[in-house]
Parts: structure tokens; C-alpha cells; sequence
């Protein structure tokens, strides 16, 4: 087995290093580190910005572009926090408490420094579990028959949707609607048109793209527009020189740096649970496990490096399931699924067999572009920040276009455009009324394979619905589904919130950045108790 | 009045679901529903709309019982930027129609200068020079470079 994954990674950095295919995993880190640290252009919208101009590139070079965006976007969030204390990726959230602290202290290059190393330490684990996990759940995976594939689905939606930010019922309802937005379009089997109002535009179904940003580009724009401050920029001069770390700095952050990864690992085992969550899982363990706890938010390393560390180590843990089983944790890994579907490969169990070239070109574009961004990072922090003079004004009309004609290339028709509207004021209305439109994405592309994978189960055992608990791989999964919804409601009858962990929504927006750049770092919003998803 | 269902924004999201719950479970059997052995194509939307229904229920229903003063926020945020929406939202439209008209030259153009209007400071000089800016590295980059087939500049429909 080992050998074999081996054989497989050797196979994939001959991929990988070819000419175009190391480009365009270079274009992708590069966009997705320029993104990650612009505040409201995430790595939701550039991906499907970038999407449609993909359609003419080969399927590897498509996938290792738009992964490397992901995480490219992860190195810049992470500047974004300690430089400016503008939380606007929420997974960095966490690291501005304890980073922008080391920034005023003039500490912020160290911070930086470790967070690039640490960053690079967890992806690096990330990916080794990639390595020799994937092959091992493809094996058990390619045994599934549909009623395992569609209770597995089941457990990654409802993890998807409830484990994610906000409340779970609303998360719930975001996948419901998102399955049945999958399902517009010609019904696979019979081939009878539904909810398309007539239009001949929506035979195919909705369009990813235009759903993508419309949810995750017009609303976000709508929500940001106008709210922006000023950006503080006069602790975020960085020399070299300044990111030397001491030694005591190196000894304190190898413990930070180890939990770090464990706890993104797990988190990004638990379908559903992706970096946002590690990194708040993994700063409030630090604080536990701190001999001095009340120092944390003064500009302790060790808030720094953990949080980031699980950060990186989760994002690359989440392609697991996705590249694997073909199940995505969350819209980003979704939309990167959407991706493979439109160039035409399957995704599922069978990937890794028969298109080895992309899965195992990934798992090798992962090592070269985190190093890459390693070696990016150091210079170029400068132009990034700079980067961050460019005012709002400029940026959210410029990415107007780009929304537009990324829409219009998808088809090559209007109609799209139009429909992207329409999802804009959708997902304005969602946001506006508490609901997180993430799922929605997740309930999209998993749509139309649960159903056809439903179907066919029901076809198998003659239209027994106990079927998924007879089978006892299918019965696991169900099992699981039934626990998590009996945890959440035994939190939620307990009287806990479900999101403790998780900061207020405004200290996530931009919106909030002139209040908190003036004002001390924003009060924790971590309480001591919030490691449920760690204790669980 | 603060305290009255009509403020209460749970309730209107819980409203919205079941709206869409109720159009999916009422269009659902006009498509064949099927048996559960042989699942016409709509079975899955009719169920996925009552589920959807429950949801919403769950949620009205939880808004009526809350109690009060607890993680209020308004439907509209504090300072509600109509302007800056309908400029956002009409800069697709603008593309839309200058685009299908004109080409790709005044599709750009417009729905940059439209987007850009929005912002509070915007004055007319810089959001033109913005959008010309804008129009001509995007023609650059999308007509000459990535090739979408697009028309630069053309006049009338067709």
C-alpha cells in the first residue's frame, strides 16, 4: 500500500513539474495569496471567477490552479491578520488576537516568519495524510454500492451544513435549497424538464458559476459595500530583517506547532469541519493547555502559530474527502468538485484509478506550491500590503467585470449574467435574514448524483427505505447522521449556543475593521468551554 | 414595538423557506412523483419541499418563542446602502444590455461605471477614468489574450 502511494506521488511530481502544469499551480498561489489578503475578495469568489477561464485549459492544469488559490489564499489571510488585525478570512480570525499584539509590540515580522513556517509544517503533514489516507478510504470506498454512496452523502451534507457557522437548521434549510437548485434542469433518467419556467436557458440547470458568485460575489459585495474604513497600515512596514525569529521564539512554538496539526487533521477527518473551525478549535485548546491562559491576546506566539498551523493542515486534509470519496466538506472543495464535473471527469472513489495524472499531480502540486508560497511570501508581503491601499471604491466595481464576463464565458450567453442577478439578490436576502449560503453550494453539486445514487438504491431493494440500515456500512453512516443531529440538539436543549466557538458576524466583515483597528484587538470571543468540537 | 413577531428576523427567514418549500412541493407532482421503487423525476423535489416547509416551521416557530432582546439584528443593516444595491445589482443588467447591443467595449465600460456610482464618494470623473481603465485591460486580457468570443465593437442586435 505505502509503495504504492509512493509510486503514485513519484508518478505525480513528473506531472507536476511539467512546463505549463508548474505554471499554472505558480499563476494559482500567486492569485490566491494576492486574494487571501485583499479583505472582501475571497477565495470563494476569485476561484469562481477563474472557473470559466479554465474551460480551455487541460483538466490537470484547471485543478491545480484553482487548488492553489485555496491555499494560497490561506498564506494571505494570515498577513491580513497579524499586519493590519483585519479578520476578514474567517479562518484568521482567531490569529489576529495574539498577532496583531506582536505587530504593535514590533514583533510582527516574527510572526509572520513562524506563522509561514508553521503554516508549511501543517500543510506538509496535511498532505502526507493525503498520501496514505486517500488509497486506503478509495479501496474501502470502491466496495460502496448506492445506498452506502447516498448515506455517505447524507452524513457529509448534514456535517456540512451544521457544523458550519450559524444555525444548524439554517444550514440545514441552505442544503435543502442548494439540492434543489441541483435539480433544475433536465431530470437525469427521463429527461423531463423541471423548474424551468419554460426557459430553454435553464434545460442544463442552473449554471455553477452564476451561483457561486452571486452567492459568494454580488451579495458579498452588497454586504461590503460602503462599509469599509480606512485601512491602518502604520504597524505593516516589514524588513527582512525583522522576521528573524529567536530562539526562544523557535523552542515556544514546536508544541503549538504539533497540536496545531493534530487538530486540523482531526477536524478535517470530521466531514464538514474545515479550517475555520480547526483554527478556533486549536487556539482555545492552546489557551487550556497554557500555563498562563490570561497572557493570551497579550501577543503570545503560541496563539499565533497553532491556530495557523491547524489552519493549513486542515485545508489540505479537506481535499481527502473530496478528491477520494468524491464528497466535498465545504463550498470551496465543492466548487473545486464543480470544476472537475465541467471539464467532464466523474469524481468519486474511481478518480484516483482513472485519472491518476490529476489526483496524484495534485498531491505533488500541494508540496511545490507550498513551497513555492514559502519562498512568495517572504518579498512580497511588502506588495501585498501595498496592495491594500487600493480602495474598495476601485475594487468592487473592477470585479463587477469579472464576475460578468467570467459568467458570460461559462456559455458564451447572457442569460447567465442575468441569472446571476437574480442568485445576488437571493443570497443578499438569505444573509440579511441569518442564513449562511455555503451549503447551498455543497447541496448544488452534490444534487444530482444523491438523486441518481437515491434512485438507484431504491431501484435495488425494491422500494425499501430500510435498506440504508440493513446494510451495515450504510447503517454506520446513518448512525453517525442520527448522532451529530442528537448532539446538536442536546447542546441546544442544554441551553449552549452552538457557535460559542466562533465569533460574532460583524468581526468577521470588513465592516468592522475601523472599530477594531482603532480599538483593542476585539474582545475574545472564545469562552473557556468552546472545545466541543475538540472534546467530542 | 420592538417586541412584536413582525420585527422579528427568524420569522421572516422561516417565512422564506417555507415559501420555497411550498413551491417546490406544490410544482414537485406535476413532474411524475413514482413509486419509491421507481421514483418519477418528482419525487425528490416534493420531498426535499416538505422537508423544507418543516424547516421553515422549525424556525418561525422558534422566533415566535425566543426570547426577546436576544441576538437581535434588524432585516436591514443599521445604514441600508439602496443606492450602492441598485448600482451593483443594474452593472450586470448594464453588461447585459450594452454588451448585446455594442460589444464588449461599452458592455465593459458600463457595468463598471455603473458598479462604481455606488460607492459615497464617487465623483464622475473618477469612476469614468476607473472604468476606462478597467475596459481596456479587460479587452486586453479577455478578447486578445484568453480569445472569449465576444464581439469588441459591434452595433445593433445580431
Amino acid at each position: 500500500m505505502i509503495e504504492q502511494a509512493l509510486t503514485g506521488l513519484w508518478y505525480g511530481f513528473s506531472v507536476a513539474f511539467e512546463p505549463q502544469n508548474l505554471m499554472w499551480c505558480f499563476v494559482g498561489v500567486l492569485v490566491g495569496n494576492m486574494v487571501g489578503v485583499l479583505p472582501g475578495m475571497g477565495p470563494l469568489a476569485t476561484i469562481s471567477i477563474l472557473l470559466p477561464l479554465t474551460f480551455g485549459m487541460k483538466p490537470v492544469g484547471a485543478i491545480l490552479m484553482l487548488a492553489g488559490v485555496m491555499y494560497g489564499a490561506q498564506y494571505g489571510g494570515a498577513i491580513c491578520s497579524i499586519l493590519l488585525n483585519l479578520p476578514c478570512h474567517p479562518p484568521h480570525a482567531v490569529t489576529c488576537l495574539d498577532g496583531f499584539p506582536m505587530t504593535k509590540q514590533g514583533r510582527g515580522g516574527v510572526a509572520l516568519a513562524v506563522t509561514v513556517f508553521s503554516s508549511f509544517v501543517g500543510a506538509s503533514w496535511g498532505i502526507t495524510e493525503m498520501i496514505f489516507l486517500s488509497p486506503i478510504l478509495v479501496k474501502v470506498a470502491l466496495e460502496f454500492g448506492p445506498a452506502e454512496i447516498c448515506s455517505l452523502m447524507l452524513l457529509g451534507l448534514l456535517a456540512g451544513s451544521t457544523l458550519a457557522r450559524g444555525s444548524p437548521v439554517k444550514g440545514v434549510c441552505m442544503t435543502v435549497l442548494g439540492l434543489l437548485l441541483g435539480g433544475v434542469g433536465s431530470d437525469l433518467e427521463t429527461g423531463q424538464q423541471r423548474f424551468t419556467f419554460g426557459l430553454a436557458e435553464l434545460d442544463d440547470g442552473v449554471e455553477l458559476i452564476a451561483l457561486a458568485l452571486g452567492l459568494f460575489g454580488i451579495a458579498e459585495f452588497m454586504t461590503s459595500v460602503n462599509q469599509t474604513g480606512s485601512i491602518n497600515t502604520q504597524y505593516a512596514k516589514i524588513r527582512l530583517r525583522d522576521m528573524r525569529p529567536t530562539r526562544e521564539d523557535m523552542r515556544r512554538s514546536v508544541g503549538p506547532m504539533i497540536r496545531g496539526t493534530l487538530v486540523g487533521s482531526l477536524c478535517s477527518l470530521i466531514p464538514g469541519t474545515g479550517p475555520t473551525i480547526a483554527s478556533f478549535v486549536a487556539y482555545a485548546t492552546e489557551k487550556k493547555i497554557s500555563k498562563t491562559p490570561e497572557k493570551f491576546g497579550t501577543g503570545m506566539i503560541e496563539g499565533v502559530v497553532c491556530p495557523e498551523t491547524s489552519t493549513h493542515s486542515s485545508v489540505q486534509g479537506d481535499f481527502i474527502p473530496t478528491m477520494s470519496l468524491g464528497i466535498p466538506g465545504d463550498a470551496v472543495m465543492a466548487l473545486l468538485l464543480g470544476a472537475l464535473i465541467i471539464q467532464g471527469i466523474v469524481p468519486g472513489p474511481q478518480l484516483i484509478n482513472q485519472h491518476p495524472d490529476i489526483f496524484w499531480g495534485l498531491v505533488a502540486s500541494f508540496w511545490i506550491g507550498n513551497i513555492l508560497l514559502v519562498l512568495l511570501n517572504v518579498p512580497l508581503i511588502g506588495i501585498w500590503v501595498k496592495m491594500l491601499a487600493i480602495p474598495y471604491k476601485f475594487l468592487y466595481p473592477s470585479a463587477m467585470f469579472f464576475v460578468c464576463i467570467g459568467v458570460y464565458a461559462a456559455n458564451n450567453d447572457f442569460f447567465q449574467v442575468g441569472e446571476v442577478v437574480v442568485i445576488g439578490i437571493l443570497g443578499y436576502v438569505l444573509l440579511r435574514l441569518g442564513f449562511h449560503p455555503a451549503p447551498i453550494l455543497l447541496g448544488f453539486v452534490l444534487g444530482p448524483r444523491f438523486e441518481e445514487n437515491f434512485r438507484r438504491a431504491m431501484l435495488i431493494s425494491r422500494g425499501d427505505l430500510l435498506t440504508f440500515v440493513e446494510r451495515p456500512i450504510s447503517a454506520v453512516f446513518v448512525g453517525l447522521c442520527v448522532l451529530l443531529i442528537g448532539v446538536q440538539l442536546y447542546v441546544r436543549l442544554k441551553g449552549g449556543k452552538a457557535d460559542v466557538y466562533l465569533p460574532p458576524e460583524k468581526a468577521l466583515h470588513p465592516g468592522a475593521e475601523q472599530e477594531a483597528a482603532t480599538r483593542q484587538p476585539a474582545p475574545a470571543p472564545l469562552s473557556a468551554d468552546a472545545t466541543r468540537g475538540a472534546t467530542r | 414595538m420592538k417586541h412584536s413577531l413582525l420585527y422579528k428576523r427568524d420569522f421572516y427567514a422561516g417565512g422564506l423557506m417555507m415559501l420555497f418549500g411550498l413551491f417546490a412541493a406544490v410544482n414537485g407532482p406535476r413532474y411524475t412523483l413514482g413509486t419509491l421503487m421507481h421514483m418519477g423525476p418528482g419525487f425528490l423535489p416534493t420531498t426535499l419541499g416538505v422537508i423544507l416547509i418543516l424547516l421553515g416551521i422549525a424556525i418561525a416557530a422558534n422566533a415566535a418563542t425566543a426570547k426577546e432582546g436576544e441576538d437581535e439584528e434588524g432585516i436591514l443593516p443599521e445604514h441600508p446602502q439602496w443606492l450602492a444595491w441598485g448600482c451593483i445589482l443594474a452593472s450586470p443588467l448594464a453588461f447585459i444590455l450594452f454588451g448585446k447591443f455594442g460589444g464588449m467595449i461599452p458592455g465593459t465600460f458600463m457595468c463598471v461605471f455603473v458598479a462604481a456610482l455606488g460607492d459615497r464618494d464617487a465623483t464622475w470623473r473618477g469612476v469614468t477614468i476607473l472604468a476606462a481603465v478597467v475596459t481596456f485591460f479587460g479587452v486586453m486580457l479577455f478578447h486578445y489574450l484568453l480569445k472569449i468570443p465576444m464581439p469588441v465593437l459591434k452595433w445593433g442586435f445580431q
